[in-house]
């Protein structure tokens, strides 16, 4: 456990990342396999189901520290982490010999699982005594394993290059061995780092290959026109569908399987033939049957589906969920990632046809003749109900993770709206104990009307400088929530805007985030509830293609 | 009946005396707990000090009116009674007893409850009154020894010179900068310092204090000679043009604020170090404990929380806002370190702010 906090204080404080990159491959040339096994499932998600909730956690903290919960709370908001002001305020062992024993990191998690369906005084004994044990570095990482949200510094491309630095296999190899369904509790390292698949496990999907952002301007630079497939940017979620030895899997990009959550694929598993992996979106869709060309539905549509475990019929009909394929990834049983993109879609578009459902489409290619006829069609992007355009060599192979070079996405301009800040809370992590989240309001006659929340946009600077106007403006605290003197004016930029009970104003945003800081306007000057409803009309009346009631 | 110590917006206020305790607008007669700039600002007709803060005032201030005492040397001022008692913050602070028939009230200005060796060692002062300092008035602010914290500082500057890195240490010119030197000698490695630290240094020195040796970082100072060791330098100095000479460096930084690690990350710094001349939390109760005050008032810092937590606690307390560390210093810490970028690569500005905010 010490030899893992060690590895976490390393990656959550050092900016650097060769420091970062160095500190997990000395982790993985010295640690347990066990510990190692462990470190990778929870790098790339895959860690114990939290065996207590947090407020039951807290208030073991604040029982054995003795202190009224208030001031737990305000502990909280100044730490801006449950685990880490947890490990603050529970005292230092006071005698070494305590520690029974210099546990190892997959004991600790070995024994969440084992108690997981243990009674609550077990758990108390365990965590009680895990604490009592525990130095302060541990026990944060001890609370950060049990609350379960492990975000620190370290993307799963840098754990896979540091892995293949040690193991010499490839990082596309060990991307493809470390996705899927796997078990740490019983995956032992060197199977699942072994180059050849020893164990079959026919759900696995490849690493995505995901695209950089492209600027309008820099297309000329791309070479000619013609060597590029472009295709509309589908706002969905990106996933693969997998249908091997009869099965079907959909994946998400963030490796969670969805083929159950969304019985609409049920009905292409047999259409499907075997040995095939195609990359695609996950979408709401509605398909008119006198065309049959699908149109996509506000991603507000997918998302009353998402997360649910039981489906209403209504649900249903009003959000049905299809898949656009962008690209075949194995064929036959074969991967062809290395084949061409030209070659992988010619086969794709073979297996599309004969599948011949509504639930399945290809994504069309959008042709254009210079840069400039692709930047007129591109301005037609909301009327698709597209995020823009994406740019795909021809020749490219499909590669592992986030490339230059071959793949790019193009996307249109957000839309904006002026408003007022008019409530801050504190942010966390790097932001705690600074005012870096706010709300916003645009003015309706003489009132003004929160309509969303940004968190993003503003440099470190600008955030101080907010962060000290909050703090000298406050008019009202509510818990960890200050109301503020309505006076600076910020320009938010979001993907898109459709109907909601949840804010005041009967709108929410995809997407939103602080795009400028109009330190040129004063308050009187930001947009109003009928600005904001004229756009909410605007893109219904282009993005709305099927009868959803949001 | 007026209390004895008012909240004025130009300070603390004894209206008997007619004096001022660490004024932030000019007065008459100010009366100074310690030379960090919050507390010591300019403008006042005369000052009245520590023996061992007076050098400390001409160095920061320039030339005034400056009348020193020593511990526990009651001056009188119309009736009152005004003597300074150690504070164990830096050199010369004071805690400031004020006394006026018969009932006594103590301003804690900035104070720290560990002993550093060379602040002197907090003096527990009995008082109807205490106004206290509530910097780090929440229970996730528990100190490690220092001697733990100090292991850890040379540990790293080790680490550094056998990876061929300097060390900068990020420390206050007048506190920190000087705590921090004798760990620093016991690595055997040479000291170089930034013209802030260096000047207080000298100051220092020439008051007949026995400090480790270091060397002026001078624009003429070969980089050769940096390499590998040790340079010391003001939170205004992090993140300059001057830095550049260093490289390849690692950057520590020794503030009470680097026990929450989400400050560390802001701060973009290699190494966070929670080494505080502020009390903790413990150190600020067994502090407000010993005073026996019935009435506590609690400035800059969590005074909300801590004033809150000692009235559950059964002791009257009440919070105060002051100009002490107030929450906007950064934007002002900000301006300063644009304003003196340029005379930073000379290594020869003195950094305009002290506090320990500057690092929020």
């Amino acid at each position: 456990m010490e030899q893992f906090a060690e590895l976490v204080g390393i990656l959550g404080t050092s900016t650097k990342t060769n420091a970062k990159l160095d500190a997990l491959q000395q982790f993985f040339a010295s640690a347990p396999d066990k510990d190692k096994v462990w470190v990778i499932a929870i790098f790339s998600g895959r860690r114990p189901k939290r065996i207590v909730n947090s407020t039951i956690l807290q208030n073991w903290c604040i029982e054995i520290v003795n202190i009224e919960p208030w001031l737990f709370v305000e502990c909280y908001h100044t730490v801006g982490d449950l685990g880490e002001t947890m490990a603050l305020l529970l005292p230092e062992p006071s005698d070494a010999d305590l520690r029974t024993a210099d546990q190892t990191l997959s004991w600790y998690l070995e024994t969440f699982i084992r108690i997981e369906k243990a009674d609550e005084a077990t758990k108390k004994e365990f965590v009680t005594s895990s604490w009592r044990q525990l130095n302060q570095t541990e026990k944060f990482v001890f609370n950060k394993l049990i609350t379960g949200n492990f975000r620190i510094g370290v993307s799963q491309t840098m754990m896979v290059n540091a892995l293949s630095k040690i193991v010499a296999v490839s990082p596309s190899v060990i991307a493809h061995r470390i996705s899927g369904n796997w078990d740490p509790m019983t995956t032992d390292f060197d199977n699942l780092l072994s180059e050849t698949d020893v164990s079959a496990d026919f759900s696995k999907p490849y690493p995505f290959y995901l695209a950089y952002a492209v600027e309008g301007t820099e297309l000329e630079n791309l070479g000619d026109v013609h060597e590029w497939q472009a295709e509309w940017k589908w706002d969905g979620i990106r996933g693969q569908m997998i249908k091997r030895n009869d099965e079907l899997f959909v994946w998400s990009r963030g490796e969670e399987l969805m083929t159950d959550k969304f019985p609409e694929y049920d009905a292409i598993k047999d259409l499907l033939p075997q040995g095939v992996v195609i990359d695609g979106e996950i979408i709401s869709l509605s398909v008119p049957a006198e065309t049959g060309i699908f149109k996509p539905l506000p991603f507000a549509a997918l998302q009353t589906r998402i997360g649910r475990k039981t489906i209403t019929k209504k649900q249903l009909t009003e959000a049905p969920v299809g898949f656009i394929a962008y690209d075949l990834l194995e064929y036959q049983h074969q991967d062809i990632r290395n084949s061409s993109l030209e070659d992988r879609r010619k086969l794709l578009e073979v297996i599309i046809r004969e599948v011949n459902h509504p639930v399945m489409h290809i994504s069309p290619v959008v042709t254009a003749n210079s840069w400039d006829e692709l930047r007129e069609i591109r301005t037609g992007s909301r009327d698709m109900g597209s995020e823009g355009i994406m740019l795909k060599r021809k020749n490219s192979i499909y590669q592992t993770g986030r490339k230059r070079g071959d793949w790019w996405k193009w996307k249109i301009d957000p839309l904006t709206i002026d408003a007022v800040m008019i409530y801050a809370q504190k942010g966390s992590g790097r932001r705690s104990n600074l005012y870096t989240d706010y709300t916003f309001a645009v003015r309706d006659g003489d009132k003004l009307v929160s309509f969303t929340k940004a968190y993003s946009g503003l440099t470190d600077k600008e955030f101080a400088q907010v962060d000290s106007f909050v703090k000298r403006n406050s008019i009202e605290k509510f818990g960890p929530v200050r109301t503020v003197k309505p006076e600076l004016v910020f320009e938010i930029a979001f993907e898109g805007i459709a109907a909601s009970n949840r804010h005041k104003s009967g709108v929410a945003l995809r997407f939103p985030r602080m795009s400028r800081w109009r330190q040129d306007k004063k308050p009187d000057e930001i947009n109003t509830l009928d600005d904001l409803k004229e756009l909410l009309n605007t893109y219904n009346q282009t993005g709305k293609t099927g009868d959803v009631n949001l | 009946m007026v209390p004895l110590i008012e909240f004025t917006d130009k300070g603390l206020f004894c209206r008997q005396g007619d004096f001022y305790i660490d004024p932030w607008q000019p007065v008459d007669r100010a009366v100074i707990t310690h030379a960090h700039s919050d507390h010591a600002r300019w403008g006042s007709k005369s000052y009245l000090c520590h023996h061992l803060t007076k050098p400390l005032l001409q160095l920061r201030l320039g030339d005034n009116v400056y009348e020193s005492v020593d511990w526990n040397e009651p001056v009188y001022m119309n009736g009152v009674s005004v003597s300074l008692h150690r504070a164990g913050h830096i050199i010369g602070s004071a805690q400031i007893r004020v006394e006026y028939q018969g009932e006594v009230w103590v301003a804690s200005g900035d104070y720290k409850t560990e002993d550093d060796g060379i602040s002197g060692a907090f003096e527990p002062v009995k008082c109807n009154a205490f106004i206290t300092e509530s910097t780090f008035g929440l229970p996730i602010y528990k100190w490690k020894k220092q001697a733990e914290i100090y292991s850890n500082i040379t540990d790293w500057v080790v680490q550094n010179n056998a990876a061929g890195k300097t060390s900068v240490l990020i420390a206050y010119s007048l506190g920190k900068g000087q705590r921090v030197l004798e760990p620093l000698a016991n690595t055997g490695l040479p000291i170089f310092a930034h013209g802030a630290v260096w000047n207080v240094h000298e100051t220092l020195i020439n008051n007949g204090w026995k400090l480790p040796t270091i060397q002026r970082v001078e624009p003429t100072t070969p980089k050769e000679l940096l390499i590998g060791n040790i340079v010391v330098a003001p939170p205004s100095a992090d993140g300059t043009p001057w830095m550049k000479k260093f490289y390849p460096y690692s950057v520590g930084v020794c503030s009470g604020w680097m026990q929450v690690r989400g400050n560390a990350r802001r701060r973009n710094t290699d190494a966070g170090f929670a080494l505080s001349d502020h009390a903790d939390w413990d150190g600020l109760l067994s502090a407000v404990k010993a005073t026996g005050a019935e009435k506590v008032f609690a400035t800059h810092g969590f005074q909300a929380a801590f004033s809150r937590y000692l009235n559950e606690a059964g002791i009257e307390a009440a919070e105060v806002k002051t100009a002490f560390g107030t929450e906007d210093e950064d934007t002002k810490s900000e301006d300063a370190k644009e304003a003196t970028n340029e005379e930073l690569l000379n290594g020869d500005a003195e950094p305009t702010e002290e506090l320990e905010t500057d690092l929020i």
